[in-house]
């Protein structure tokens, strides 16, 4: 079974037609990769499909504007997909 | 339908919450001033309208589900397929099923179909946001009245 990551990281490489060798854990979406929000929406909706979750975007977006947390936490992709195996654990649980 | 004021639905003809499925009726119109462009000597509806009357289905169900707390607005369609010619006075039927109720987003798989014959499909994309102002969500209820939006889908979650 493929990790959070390679799961991820093979949708952001489909999605956003970027090559997979250029993503990595240490990725920004945003900053490093030059995801725009449109894609992002789709990259949201293969992840939320592919792990069965509800990505809590809306409130990650605030907490990032209003300053409360580094965007890293939330779009480094390493992060993120410790974020996503928290919301699966949370799910099972 | 009054094609040169985007009010593409006339009625709402059936709500399921829990199949979170939505069907619309809509008439074409005989005339229109779009008709006169679009094109001339030779009317059809333009591709571009039968996507917005399957983005406006699918945003009645959005719509409904969210019960009016928020307004989904166009942000992308995939694999569009129109698949006939639809003509001045013919009566089409818009279904809508929701794909996934995201964080700030939906998406739904449209169609229509006239007489039977489905004339077009797609996925769409709403980017989900708080209504911008006390208007447009009073006009929206309005519409929603207009199309026999049933009342109990007007009111709070």
């Amino acid at each position: 079974m493929p990790s959070t990551f390679e799961t991820v990281a093979g949708i952001i490489s489909e999605t956003c037609d970027i090559p997979r060798d250029k993503i990595t854990p240490a990725s920004h979406a945003i900053n490093d990769l030059g995801i725009d929000s449109l894609d992002f929406l789709d990259v949201a909706f293969a992840i939320d499909k592919a792990f069965g979750i509800k990505m809590p975007l809306e409130q990650w977006t605030q907490e990032v504007n209003e300053g409360k947390v580094a965007s890293d936490q939330y779009f480094v992709l390493g992060d993120l997909c410790a974020n996503i195996d928290k919301l699966v654990a949370a799910k099972a649980a | 339908m009054r094609l040169e004021y985007f009010q593409m639905i006339d009625r709402i003809s059936a709500l399921d919450p829990e199949a979170r499925s939505v069907r619309t009726e809509c008439a074409v119109p005989l005339e229109s001033p779009v008709f006169e462009g679009h094109f001339p000597g030779y009317p059809l509806l333009p591709g571009v309208l039968m996507i917005e009357t399957m983005a406006q289905t699918g945003g009645w169900l959005v719509l409904a589900i969210l019960r009016f707390s928020r307004m989904p607005f166009l942000v992308q369609v995939k694999e569009a397929k129109l698949r006939s010619f639809v003509e001045p006075g013919q009566a089409l039927v818009a279904e809508a099923r929701l794909l996934h109720d995201g964080s700030g987003y939906a998406v739904v798989a449209a169609g229509i179909e006239s007489a039977g014959r489905k004339v077009a499909d797609a996925e769409i994309t709403y980017r989900v946001v708080p209504f911008p102002n006390a208007t447009l969500r009073a006009e929206m209820l309005a519409t929603a009245r207009r199309v026999a939006m049933p009342e109990a889908f007007l009111h709070g979650e």
